[in-house]
């Protein structure tokens, strides 16, 4: 329930920042979320929509996600390829000595609210 | 309308929630660790050795979290420390409100060491703080020394790295020296210990650091 566990926490997140700037609706979150962030973006949006009712600040916002590419550095060769095409071997050298640059974050971009 | 950039991630109320509950037990002088693994690593067997060999030594109490059942905590209390069973609702990782919802469940007695079991696996249990003064992983001889490969975030959050049941290290090609270096390349402060809870090896020098640091926590 990773999913659930992340919006309960986006959910608390925004109503922090809309108390401390004195928001009343948010209409839009937009979140860049990593490729492989293991997220399941169809879910996710359940999720939000389900939770979003039960707080008043933002119950008719929107969730946008945006996806954020994930690369791999190969510490072999010392290049970068797409890691969703490739996985974890390197396709310049072979090399299974590669670690994720980014692609695994899930970050609040922006809010849309009204004025 | 407008528009707000925030570039916050989406944990950032957890993170502030565990800032507060650092500070709290900080006052109070009871160091809590989060130990991280996966299923089966030998978490609950590290912790009935150790709080063995340091119980007239020290207060410690032991916060199990498992999903559904208090198979965990009735092991810990044979021992004979206060164990609590940590409700994690039904999610895969503890945060920092259900840790202090769990702390409150050991009542007002004061401990100088408190454990959290975390839930069993190497991936949401890292991205979520729970207020903990250190972050302990364990990686058992079996998963495999490809391990920091596969889970770079726990391997970057935690302070130590316990390797586990090296005595079945004759029966498996686990590279100890690769396992350590891969670690060492996302985290180049992660201090490492290897033990074996049926053998007793390493585990004067894991509790040499956990005696420390209740210690330096103190003051
Ligand atoms: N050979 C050997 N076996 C071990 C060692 N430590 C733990 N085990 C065994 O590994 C199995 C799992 O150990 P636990 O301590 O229950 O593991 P855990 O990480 O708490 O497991 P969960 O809470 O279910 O995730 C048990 O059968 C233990 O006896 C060790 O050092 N050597
Ligand atoms: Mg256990
Ligand atoms: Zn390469």
């Amino acid at each position: 329930m990773h999913e659930m566990g992340i919006i309960l926490h986006l959910a608390k997140s925004l109503e922090e920042t809309a108390a401390e700037q004195d928001i009343k609706k948010i209409t839009r979150v937009t979140l860049e979320v990593g490729e492989v962030s293991g997220i399941m973006t169809d879910y996710f949006v359940d999720c939000w929509n389900y939770f979003k009712k039960r707080h008043p600040v933002l119950d008719t916002a929107e969730l946008v996600l945006e996806t954020i590419p994930a690369v791999t550095w190969c510490d072999a060769c010392k290049r970068t390829y797409p890691t969703v095409q490739y996985g974890r071997t390197c396709p310049y050298c072979g090399s299974g000595e590669t670690w994720l640059l980014k692609g695994s974050e899930c970050v609040i971009k922006e809010i849309e609210v009204e004025d | 309308m407008k528009i707000i950039e925030l570039k916050e991630t989406v944990t950032a109320s957890n993170d502030r929630d565990a800032e507060v509950l650092r500070g709290e037990l900080k006052q109070k002088g009871t160091l809590l660790i989060n130990l991280m693994a996966s299923p089966g690593a030998g978490k609950t067997t590290l912790l009935e050795r150790t709080i063995r060999d340091m119980k007239d030594e020290l207060r410690i109490a032991v916060m199990e979290a498992d999903v559904d059942s208090d198979v965990d905590a009735v092991r810990i209390e044979k021992i004979g420390a206060k164990a609590v069973q940590a409700h994690t609702d039904g999610m895969c990782h503890m945060d920092a409100g259900m840790t202090r919802r769990a702390l409150e469940g050991l009542g007002d007695e004061p401990f100088d060491l408190v454990f959290l079991e975390n839930v069993g696996n190497l991936i949401c249990p890292a991205e979520f703080d729970t207020g903990a003064g250190r972050c302990v992983m364990l990686l058992s001889v079996p998963e495999g020394d490809d391990k920091p490969l596969k889970y770079p975030l726990m391997f970057s959050k935690s302070d130590v790295l316990i390797i586990t049941k090296t005595d079945v290290a004759p029966y498996f090609d686990f590279d100890v020296d690769a396992c350590v270096s891969r670690a060492r390349k996302l985290n180049p402060t992660i201090r490492v210990f290897a033990v074996s809870a049926k053998t007793g090896e390493g585990f004067e020098a894991w509790e040499e650091w956990v005696s420390e640091q209740v210690e330096t926590w103190k003051y």
